[in-house]
């Protein structure tokens, strides 16, 4: 009877159960405890392992709809990068991306400006915005950063700029720091310029790429992987933050909880129709 | 509570959107025809200004002021100047294809298009996926003092061997095949339920980082 039940149960209950799973613990945080993966680790240790003051490169392909999972990733990433006064050049491969990539990059340079440390656009980092082409634009920087981006986003000649002055190709990097929202992104990245220009990359992408993403990892073409929200979250817990990502894991496990006790019932429900059938 | 204007609209259309939840509504619609619309004029303009204005129209222009030395002929790598118009032609004809009797002249760009992506993805697969992959997949299944990882090499030995069998269909798949495919069934199971999984953190984020909205910016309660 109550199996009968549950099979015409209206899916908008479910809605509303899932809805008041994840609003509870934003209001009332239950501080469930976040364990650092192997992986989440090696993309920390990576940027660790940084000589001071290098210049790195970040790509960031993502746009608005990814930004609950990958912002809050770009902002731990700047914070580590910039404690260890590294310059970061910053490309964007989405067209969607440039205005929240801008607007991420400057709420944490802001953060450091706040403390008093000195933070120029052009000097400490640069956006060099979007540009169409997917893999041919990665391939083209392979060639010359500032002949493939003659303007950054705020439409400054890059030939001019402080810290592109030493830069020429992908061998002025040590790192590639690649936060990917699907293509173009890690995959292409790995593809286009990790195999072909040997430069070592490390990427933070949403959760539903990460199960492509891992052959990169064990093969060693990836040097670390941040694995959707629940990646950004261990991140911060590696940095001793405690920002948006920690701030949404409860609300993130109360769901997958209810979720997997969904497949479950459902399951006993379609097992006891058959039984009943035999 | 926010005073902010723009605040307020993304809280109300957020909400306009969640309505669909409950059922198809008039104010679900309006929000949807908005993004739609909206999104649409955007990326015209952020196109025309990021990619139209800044690689095509920008750099002809300056090539053809007569100011930059060497006139808009002189072509090197990164810099090419008059070149451009190339293309900028090419660019052009793909509107071809709005007018019928003309638009086969539309081929010529999306010939140049396809045969550029197809070298670069069949060369990028190549050394980044095929070989690189085939490479890390060749490992000891025994280290000595490590039951661990050898333990781990082995599974992933048999689940390749067993996954890449299931794909081969030149034979029924009956006797030793068959129990190789069976197997190669059930790690290719768990590898759609890690996808599932995945999925679910991912749709789950997007519904918190909207409630983060609504509760932080919006209703200022954290």
């Amino acid at each position: 009877m109550a199996l009968e039940r549950l099979e015409r149960l209206d899916r908008r209950w479910l809605f509303l159960v899932l809805g008041l799973l994840v609003l509870g613990p934003l209001l009332w945080p239950l501080n469930l405890p976040i364990e650092p993966s192997r992986p989440s680790r090696q993309f920390n240790d990576a940027i660790a392992s940084l000589p001071e003051g290098c210049t790195v490169l970040m790509s960031c392909d993502y746009d608005p709809a990814s930004r609950p999972e990958l912002v809050p990733m770009t902002k731990t990433a700047l914070r580590q990068l910039w404690r260890k006064h590294c310059k970061v050049v910053v490309t964007v491969l989405w067209n969607g991306g440039p205005a929240i990539v801008d607007q991420t990059i400057e709420e944490t340079a802001d953060e450091f400006r706040a403390r008093g440390e000195k933070l120029v656009d052009g000097v400490d980092y640069v956006n060099l915005g979007y540009k169409a082409g997917n893999e041919a634009v990665m391939v083209l920087m392979g060639q010359g950063i500032k002949s493939t981006f003659p303007l950054d986003q705020h439409r400054h000649d890059t030939s001019t700029l402080p810290i592109l002055r030493n830069v020429t190709n992908y061998s002025s990097f040590p790192l590639l720091v690649n936060i990917s929202a699907g293509y173009p992104g890690t995959k292409e990245w790995v593809q286009q310029v990790n195999s072909r220009f040997h430069l070592p990359m490390i990427s933070g992408c949403t959760a539903v790429s990460v199960p492509e993403y891992y052959p990169y990892l064990q093969a060693g073409q990836l040097r670390g992987l941040l694995a959707g929200m629940a990646g950004a979250a261990e991140y911060e817990q590696l940095q001793g933050e405690r920002g948006l990502a920690t701030h949404g894991m409860d609300a993130q496990s109360l769901a997958h909880l209810f979720v997997a006790l969904c497949i479950l019932l459902g399951n006993v429900v379609l097992w006891s129709r058959r039984g009943g059938r035999a | 509570m926010s005073h902010d204007f723009g605040v307020w609209v993304g809280a109300l259309l957020t909400l306009f959107i969640f309505s669909f939840l409950y059922k198809d509504n008039p104010l679900y619609k309006f929000a949807e025809h908005l993004f739609v619309g909206v999104s649409a004029g955007y990326y015209i303009v952020l196109n025309y200004w990021t990619v139209i204005d800044t690689n095509l129209i920008g750099p002809l222009a300056a090539a053809f002021s007569g100011k930059l030395p060497g006139g808009p002929w002189h072509v090197q790598q990164g810099d090419y100047r008059g070149l451009l118009v190339i293309p900028g032609l090419l660019g052009a004809l793909l509107f071809t294809r709005l007018f019928r009797r003309i638009d086969w002249l539309s081929r010529f760009s999306l010939a140049l298009i396809i045969g550029v992506y197809a070298g670069l993805k069949t060369t990028g697969f190549a050394q980044g996926d095929l070989v690189a992959q085939v490479q890390a997949s060749l490992q000891p299944l025994w280290i000595p003092g490590h039951p661990g990882a050898s333990l781990n090499a082995i599974l992933f030995t048999i689940g390749l061997l067993a996954s890449l069998l299931f794909f081969f269909y030149s034979r029924e798949h009956r006797g030793a095949l068959g129990g190789a495919t069976r197997i190669g069934v059930w790690f290719l199971m768990i590898s759609f339920g890690a996808g599932y999984g995945y999925t679910v953190m991912s749709r789950v984020s997007l519904l918190i980082g909207r409630f983060q909205y609504l509760l932080g910016d919006w209703l200022r309660l954290r």
